[in-house]
């Protein structure tokens, strides 16, 4: 048997401290070997040989880049393109554990919806007291110009990309809702495509629910959400991307492609007739649906942003007239907020009348005087964020962080408490990766992918897992040198 | 249905893998001159510079032509625009522009042309391994071609992408022929020396004409037939008729499919027709270079009017 670096406890060494500390690793236990999910699995890994192995990792990577899977890393110019590392270790989910994670983000993503159709027409929710004004009024992520509108078919968060990170057997832990423009889900599809091609042999050992359809689905999940009074015979959808610059331009044109709808940029796109059209070689075609993987400042230069040369002027205007879906509709960052993220349990609670299924990470926000000064004298053990921040950027990361880096988070956050909040470091849970020597456990976190019509809501079986390369981080984000993994749910 | 930036996406993403192509023929071309010529290479150079159309870039940064200086102005030189580096990155900024139009073949044929390119020139090439890095570039855009004919579906994404071809080659040739028209003119061939059958045999050469031309003309080779071969012969395929052929048959294609005969049809007819009703000798008489100088603009005005009438920009 050959020797495998992993195990239930982990030393693991970081910023000059050593931590003893301990893991749960979803695929091994201590004492037991293999858990139930990977047991099929290991016994295959275990009669491997470890050199085709990592042939595979390179064939792989040359797959990745040939079909031209890269992103672009904001501010390395010479690093223009770069591939998300990919291991060929795959993340199994056992089928009880996912249908209580289905459950959770159900839950989650219409207690979300009803809360942002609330926060922009009667505001119950404040007259109720549930959640302080200033969280709304005072937040740049609120967005005025929704007030009173009904997006068609009453769809917000048409594409959601919850956040999930494990500590334990049954702890799950929502980290962020990502209910703007997540990305990933091209990831997700092509792990898999890559993995049924590498291992044809595991898939027909076991059964892996597929995610393949997600394209169909997402098509027909727009469609459904189309306003009524198109003059097209069948929806027209559309995916609104920033340009070839954008960082995750191949998942744009990726998507388009799989849906079968065309992939526009706002120099495309005019107000034609009171309603948002494409210019095309025979000229211009109505569209009933925009996927818009821009942000919202970016959406319309009328209403957000005047200096911005990007966007469709008048387009809010047509969506405020009921003739077009914008997915995800413009407003919805509020509920990405990671201040109103500590309030999400309450909101579940008021809309659903049910107790959240998943747990929320226990944070503090720094608006508040109490959890300011907890949170300045325990920097060294707490993860801080920008409450906008997204992709990593912009927090801290304080057992891995150096006292310099920590003196000069603090002066940042004490100059302008209210952007931040603040929370534990988590356990996160360990899947092994493939490394030089073997299995080795890195940390690992999860975003599956939810589609909301007007009528339900669709969880693709799975999800992005993305990890930490390096031994001992936590930080799993594609642009802080995280990798990612084919994830597999088990079928019953 | 398909968005006009995607048009004219795919026209200069074709025109751009051509012009890749074309630059490296004719550099092998001028290469094999020079190296087959003992006098004076650095005229041989210069005119294959002149011939691209890059001397003005070229001298504002060398002082001398000579192999390395051409070579790597040529392949590989970030600030020539035309190079054949900066070239293919504007064809894969294209392929990723119109992603969703292509076939997976076509677009991961560009990708790997690019990816494979970029790695024989990140490094200054010397004669030493200059053929192979030609060989490449003519290797990997004729897969790209490969994947087109043999994977994409018959619509106006292909007649997008084969009218990008046949503008720039059509165009490609018309100047190559005119930068050396005068070795063609009958004064000239009097002459009879040397220097002018190398200079002839450069033209064919840098359309890869050199063995076709052969085949069909024996041993026997006159200015004239030249001319005429790559101005009016339909057989060959970069003469002036038959990339007018082509780009006639796109526009009908398109005609038939948008239903609509647009403005710019008539102008490729009137082309089209003027070169029917030539000879070659006509073409002599009227003037080598007036022809061939009319003719770069006409095309250049049909590029336009295509891109105007199927709104690449707007």
């Amino acid at each position: 048997m050959r020797q495998v670096a992993c195990g239930a406890t982990v030393g693991w060494k970081t910023g000059g401290m050593t931590h003893a500390a301990t893991f749960f690793d979803e695929m091994l236990s201590g004492a037991e070997g293999a858990r139930d999910p990977y047991k099929v699995y290991y016994d295959w890994f275990e009669n491997e040989d470890l050199k085709r192995l990592r042939r595979k990792s390179v064939d792989a990577e040359t797959f990745f880049r040939k079909i031209g899977i890269t992103f672009n890393v904001y501010g390395q110019e010479e690093a223009d393109e770069r591939l998300i590392p990919f291991d060929i270790v795959p993340r199994i989910i056992a089928a009880r554990e996912w249908a209580k994670l289905e459950r959770g983000i159900e839950q989650r993503v219409r207690a979300i919806n009803a809360f942002l159709y609330d926060i922009y027409h009667g505001q119950e929710i404040l007259r109720a007291g549930r959640i302080p004004r200033t969280l709304i009024s005072g937040n740049e992520a609120f967005c005025p110009e929704m007030i009173g509108v009904n997006p068609p078919g009453g769809v917000y968060t048409h594409i959601c990309g919850v956040d999930l990170v494990r500590t334990g057997e049954d702890d799950f832990y929502v980290l962020e809702d990502n209910v703007r423009t997540p990305s990933g889900v091209s990831y997700m599809l092509e792990n898999r495509e890559t993995m049924l091609q590498m291992f044809p042999e595991l898939f027909t050992q076991l059964k892996v629910r597929p995610v393949s359809s997600y394209p169909q689905t997402l098509r027909r999940s727009l469609s459904a959400s189309a306003p009524g009074s198109s003059p097209n015979a069948a929806p027209v959808i559309a995916v609104l991307t920033p340009g070839i610059h954008n960082s995750a331009y191949f998942e744009h044109a990726f998507l388009a492609d799989q849906m079968g709808a065309e992939l526009v940029e706002s120099h495309d796109l005019q107000i034609v007739d009171g309603r948002v059209a494409m210019r095309t070689t025979q000229g211009y075609q109505t569209i009933d649906v925009l996927y818009r993987r821009v942000d919202d400042d970016y959406l319309d230069p009328l209403t957000f942003n005047p200096d911005s040369l990007l966007g469709v002027p008048g387009i809010m205007d047509v969506y405020r007239a009921g003739n077009i879906t914008i997915a995800n509709a413009p407003g919805t960052g509020i509920a990405d907020d990671k201040a109103l993220y500590s309030y999400l349990p309450d909101i579940i609670e008021f809309y659903t009348g049910e107790q959240a299924i998943l747990k929320n990470v226990p944070t503090w926000r720094c608006s508040e005087p109490d959890a300011l000064s907890y949170v300045l004298s325990n920097l060294k053990d707490l993860v801080v964020k920008e409450v906008h921040g997204s992709g990593g950027y912009g927090m801290l990361v304080g057992p891995a962080a150096s006292k310099k880096e920590i003196a000069a988070f603090e002066a940042k956050l004490r100059a302008k408490p209210a952007n931040y909040i603040a929370q534990p470091t988590l356990s996160l849970s360990t899947v092994p990766i493939l490394s030089k020597s073997g299995l080795a456990p890195r940390h690992v976190d999860l975003r599956p992918f939810v589609l909301v019509s007007p009528n339900k809501v669709e969880i693709t079986p799975g999800g992005l897992t993305r990890v930490a390369l390096k031994k001992g981080s936590l930080v799993v984000n594609s642009s802080q040198g995280g990798g990612t993994k084919d994830t597999w749910v088990l079928g019953d | 249905m398909m968005l006009g930036k995607t048009a004219g996406g795919l026209f200069w993403m074709f025109r751009y893998l051509e012009r890749a192509e074309n630059t490296a023929r004719l550099l092998e071309a001028g290469w094999r001159i020079a190296l087959t010529r003992s006098s004076n290479s650095e005229s041989e150079w210069k005119s294959i510079v002149t011939t691209a159309g890059m001397n003005i870039g070229f001298e504002a940064k060398h002082d001398t032509y000579n192999a390395a200086n051409v070579i790597n102005y040529l392949l590989r030189d970030k600030e020539n625009p035309s190079s054949v580096m900066e070239t293919l990155n504007q064809a894969r900024a294209n392929a990723r522009l119109v992603r969703t139009a292509l076939s997976s073949e076509v677009w991961e044929a560009t990708n790997e042309c690019w990816m494979a390119i970029k790695d024989e020139l990140a490094r200054p090439v010397s004669e030493r391994n200059l053929h192979d890095v030609l060989a490449a570039i003519r290797y990997r855009t004729s897969v790209v071609r490969g994947a087109l004919h043999g994977t994409m579906l018959r619509n106006d994404i292909f007649s997008f992408s084969q009218l990008g071809t046949f503008i720039e080659r059509a165009d490609n040739t018309a100047r190559i022929l005119d930068v050396k028209y005068y070795v063609l003119l009958p004064s000239a061939a009097y002459v009879g020396s040397n220097v002018d059958n190398a200079q002839w045999e450069v033209i064919l050469r840098s359309v890869s004409a050199e063995l076709s031309f052969r085949w069909l003309h024996g041993g026997t080779v006159s200015p004239m037939m030249i001319a005429d071969f790559l101005i009016l012969d339909r057989r060959m395929p970069r003469s002036l008729a038959f990339c007018y052929q082509e780009i006639d048959e796109c526009l009908k294609q398109l005609q038939e499919e948008y239903g609509t005969r647009q403005p710019c049809r008539d102008k490729a007819d009137a082309i089209c027709a003027r070169m029917r009703g030539h000879s070659i000798e006509g073409i002599f008489q009227e003037g080598l270079h007036e022809f061939l100088g009319e003719f770069i603009k006409s095309t250049t005005g049909l590029a336009s009017a295509i891109e105007e009438n199927f709104r690449y920009y707007g």
